[in-house]
């Protein structure tokens, strides 16, 4: 049952990802990234990591994806015409890059794979909120609160950036 | 129960497709979700690893990488905007003041 579970979501999350980079319109591979992203935390739940599957849920499909959509709104980008229409030498180099990249994956997976970890028996319980909560709130209480800090400070940076021009249109006027 | 090396080998596929996808595109904003896959697919690695482990730190990581990765996309969402404003465009070839 779970073989045929990760096949299919899997498949799903591949060829999501795939439909992602082929799309010409913009807002369809935004849509792409969402199922792929949702493929991705059935995934998760496979692996019984039940708070990041949530979470996954909550802050990639939810926040950042609705901020994604929101910018090509806002933007209002044309579709990227003939993505395919020519054959560029870009392409061929970029699909050759592609496999050496997944070449070295492989490679190095393949040099420890007879050391990978086999199941463990604390599997089921290690990624619920309760074990999540414990280890986040004691061990690494400091770095957690150091996130609080991240997010505001790149709340402020993006307010920076993105309201510069309008404020020298302001004092212009 | 399937082995750790599925995870594995699905989670090598998906960087692959977005480290292509960041090479090929020239949408801006098509560049960035690729950035967003890729960070997805070292997640489900992270996430494998732990799981199979009974360890929970590497989930403790995942946690933070989301928390960097929304931090990430909106600083980026807001420099994609600002380039908007100064090109009319958000095609990255025309971006190109640094360029060799």
């Amino acid at each position: 049952m779970e073989t045929y579970l990760f096949v299919l979501l899997a498949v799903i999350a591949i060829a999501s990802a795939l439909g992602m980079i082929l799309n010409k319109s913009t807002v369809n591979s935004a849509l792409m990234l969402v199922i792929n992203l949702v493929t991705l935390s059935g995934i998760y739940l496979l692996l019984n990591a039940q708070f990041l599957a949530l979470i996954q849920i909550l802050v990639y499909a939810g926040a950042i994806m609705v901020l994604f959509l929101f910018v090509i709104m806002l933007l209002n980008v044309d579709d990227e015409e003939s993505l395919f229409a020519k054959f560029r030498l870009k392409y061929f180099l970029a699909f050759l890059l592609g496999s050496v990249i997944f070449a070295q994956i492989l490679y190095s997976l393949g040099g420890v794979t007879d050391i990978l970890p086999e199941i463990s028996s604390d599997m089921v319980e290690a990624g619920t909120v309760e074990a999540l909560g414990d280890v986040l709130y004691t061990d690494y209480l400091f770095t957690f609160e150091m996130t609080a800090v991240l997010l505001t400070a790149a709340v402020v940076g993006a307010l920076m950036i993105a309201q510069y021009k309008a404020k020298k249109e302001g004092d212009s006027e | 129960m399937i082995g750790i090396d599925w995870y594995l080998a699905l989670s090598a596929v998906l960087f692959t497709i977005g480290a292509i996808g960041v090479l090929i595109r020239r949408n801006a904003i098509v560049v960035f979700m690729c950035i967003e896959m890729m960070l997805n697919a070292v997640n489900l690695s992270l996430i494998s690893f732990s799981a199979f482990h009974g360890d929970v730190t590497g989930q403790i990581l995942v946690f933070f990488s989301l928390s960097v990765a929304a931090a990430e996309a909106v600083v980026g969402l807001a420099i994609i905007i600002a380039i908007f404003r100064n090109n009319l465009s958000v095609d990255i070839t025309k971006v190109n003041l640094l360029r060799w």
